[in-house]
């Protein structure tokens, strides 16, 4: 799909170091709207941290940010938010005991008008009713919005999980291994899902480790790799073997690669590893 | 009690299925446990009327009416705190504490009743609060910090009370609290008004949904409920008026549970409860401030427990050292369990404190009658809750067979 004009999000040189860890090392990354970017690197390669940087979970230590060509400092989950930028975690963080549209508006519910709102009382015929158009917007369909979200299946929820990102109107949205242990017809309802969040216009960041759905669902796939950037193809274009051995820097992946500088000393020589 | 739970508990969500079958499922399942509980006090019912048959003559009803009041008071705290998934076994405690107050401003210091009375819940709430803060801030377990409460409070009482270790109580405003009953009259203009704002209250949320274009499963459920919570309560003001009229205790104690569950099931705040109760962490990331929350519920509770000491001390017109004490804590919390209120968090209505006082008053009223000693008394009780809680289980199980956690 069409990657228009200028980056919604853009990350340059962004650095982030646990103690001894280099997480992330001046990785650059960008995702436009209407598109859709896989991240994908082997574990501990840093996708999380990324996405955490970017989710204002564990700010960077270094590098800019910016947010429709604009620079923007996001020091907390809040900022990421009110940016516009929504996460879905792998966890999900749902309340099993609640039903749909009470999860989908947990911590924003709708106040009915009237006396009711001196006691902040809920207004469910409008929650329902967003709910109901939400869903159907998505076309997730989902038996009642009045089953408990514990009582859905793994790709229900995940469904729920991520009409539940949109709620906020955001304009990137990242997914955390949003198709990790669903069954095969539950995965393709939730690669329906991000189709649907792509015609919406929005970015979507996918963190994945199944490179059969990244190639089913991504515009261009971005290679973590200890740390840095190991590889950035357009899913059109390459295979899985390209995407394997930059992900595990075997071989040659089709070079955005560049030199992997030690630490220290930054020598720069030898690529891959 | 079947209606009541189940219309009230799910009155601003009723028929929210979207089919008619869906409906009728949803009578039936949301109130499973009530349905279980009632059948319970059938079988109640029909044990000690066998074997004496003043137990359910007018007089022993409303006798039984005003033995529940105080621990189904404190257990409609208890439900706020079983609904995070906690505990306060310092309840029992805080309401002879509290009372303990009132006694002393009232007696000692003339204080006016109104006045004493407000102090004496500002001390449970302000217990409450303290409570809440330490479990929330220090992250301690709420069993322990409510364990501890439990022991300070106790012993506060006896400072409270001084040497003489108990205060007859003379103020005629708080010995009526739960010694004054309503004329034929007004207990049936009660029974129609309630009749009436029930009736209002399913009329305008079902107009709403249909208005709102939500498919219903059409007005018969509600009409079910609605008939049913009219027959129960014409009947109970029948009886009531038959002996002395309807309690102001009784009234109150109703007056708390119906405000308490629209907290619980209609308010932002109950859904945050809720929600914490299910997945505190799903709720901190939602933006709820969790421990808030928790501090507001254990306020709740320890309010809930000094209002329900008020009335114990005006029953019995006095406040001494055992006030608060025996098993009125286990009572109180067993009552909302027993009537299906989970201990895992997360489940339950403020109805089960209503219910579950029924359950646990009957049988110690019954067993009274029949003049069993306290060594029975206690076995049976203990049984019951053994009972009540395996049946709690075995239906979570379930539920996280069919997938529902």
């Amino acid at each position: 799909m069409a990657t228009n004009g200028t980056p919604l999000l853009e990350l340059e040189g962004i650095s982030k170091r646990f103690g001894p860890v280099q997480a992330l090392d001046r990785v650059d990354f960008t995702v436009s709207a209407g598109e859709v970017v896989g991240l994908v690197g082997d574990n501990g390669a840093g996708k999380s941290t990324l996405v955490k940087a970017i989710a204002g979970i564990n700010p960077p230590d270094e590098g800019t940010i910016r947010f429709e060509g604009r620079e923007v400092r996001i020091h907390r989950p809040q900022d990421a938010t009110d940016l516009g930028i929504a996460t879905v975690y792998q966890d999900l963080a749902l309340c099993d005991n609640l039903d749909v549209v009470n999860n989908l508006f947990l911590g924003r519910e709708e106040i009915a008008p009237g006396p009711g709102t001196v006691s902040r009382q809920l207004d469910e015929v409008k929650m329902e009713h967003e709910t109901a158009d939400l869903l159907s917007n998505l076309a997730v369909t989902i038996p009642s919005l009045r089953s408990e979200v514990g009582t859905l299946s793994g790709g229900q929820r995940q469904q729920v999980a991520v009409a539940r990102s949109l709620l906020g109107e955001p304009k990137v949205v990242m997914l955390d291994e949003p198709t990790a242990a669903l069954g095969v017809p539950q995965t393709r309802q939730v690669l329906e899902l991000i189709r649907k969040l792509r015609e919406r216009n929005l970015g979507v960041v996918v963190i994945s480790h199944n490179l059969v759905d990244v190639f089913a669902i991504c515009d261009r796939v971005f290679v973590l790799r200890l740390g840095k950037a190991a590889g950035e193809f357009k899913a059109e274009e390459a295979t899985e073997e390209h995407v394997v051995a930059a992900i595990t820097g075997v071989g040659d992946g089709r070079e955005k690669n560049q030199q992997e500088p030690d630490e220290t000393e930054r020598k720069p020589e030898e690529e891959g590893a | 009690m079947s209606a009541a739970e189940s219309t009230v508990a799910d009155g601003g969500q009723d028929g929210q299925g979207s089919t008619r079958g869906q409906a009728i499922r949803r009578l039936v399942q949301g109130d499973l446990s009530s349905v279980r509980v009632v059948l319970g006090l059938v079988v109640i019912a029909i044990i000690f009327q066998v074997q004496e048959d003043r137990f359910l003559s007018a007089q022993n009803l409303t006798n039984l009416m005003l033995q529940i009041t105080t621990i189904g008071l404190i257990s409609v705290g208890i439900v706020y705190v079983l609904l995070l998934g906690e505990i306060d076994l310092s309840v029992g405690a805080v309401s002879g504490l509290s009372a303990a107050v009132m006694a002393v401003l009232s007696v000692n210091h003339g204080w006016n009743a109104y006045l004493a009375i407000a102090a004496a819940v500002a001390v449970g709430a302000a217990i409450g609060f303290l409570q809440g803060s330490l479990f929330s801030r220090f992250v301690v377990p709420s069993f322990v910090v409510t364990l501890a409460g439990l022991l300070a409070w106790e012993g506060a009482l006896l400072q409270v009370l001084g040497k003489t270790g108990s205060l007859n109580i003379n103020d005629p405003k708080i010995t009526g609290l739960a010694n004054t009953f309503y004329s034929d009259t007004v207990g049936w203009i009660f029974a129609a008004a309630i009749i009436a704002a029930y009736g209002a209250v399913l009329a305008m949320g079902y107009r709403k949904r249909v208005a709102a274009g939500l498919g219903d499963g059409g007005p018969l459920p509600l009409i079910i409920r609605f008939v049913f919570l009219s027959a129960i309560v014409i009947a109970a003001v029948a009886i009531l008026n038959s002996d002395r009229g309807v309690p102001l205790a009784v009234m109150i104690l109703l007056g708390f549970v119906v405000g308490m569950e629209y907290v619980a099931k209609r308010t932002t705040f109950g859904r945050h409860v809720f929600a914490v109760g299910g997945n505190a962490e799903a709720a901190r990331r939602a933006g709820i401030r969790v421990n808030a929350v928790r501090v507001a519920v254990f306020t709740i509770s320890g309010s809930m427990a000094a209002i329900g000491g008020v009335m114990a001390a005006s029953r019995l017109f006095a406040v001494n050292q055992n006030s608060g004490g025996n098993e009125l804590l286990l009572l109180a919390i067993a009552g909302p369990v027993i009537a299906g209120t989970s201990l895992f968090g997360g489940r339950g209505s403020v109805w089960t404190a209503l219910l579950g006082a029924l359950v646990i008053g009957s049988i110690s009223n019954g067993m009274d009658l029949l003049s069993l000693s306290s060594a029975v008394k206690l076995m049976v009780t203990g049984g019951v809750l053994l009972l009540a809680v395996l049946v709690d289980a075995v239906a979570r199980q379930q539920r996280q067979t069919s997938g529902r956690v």
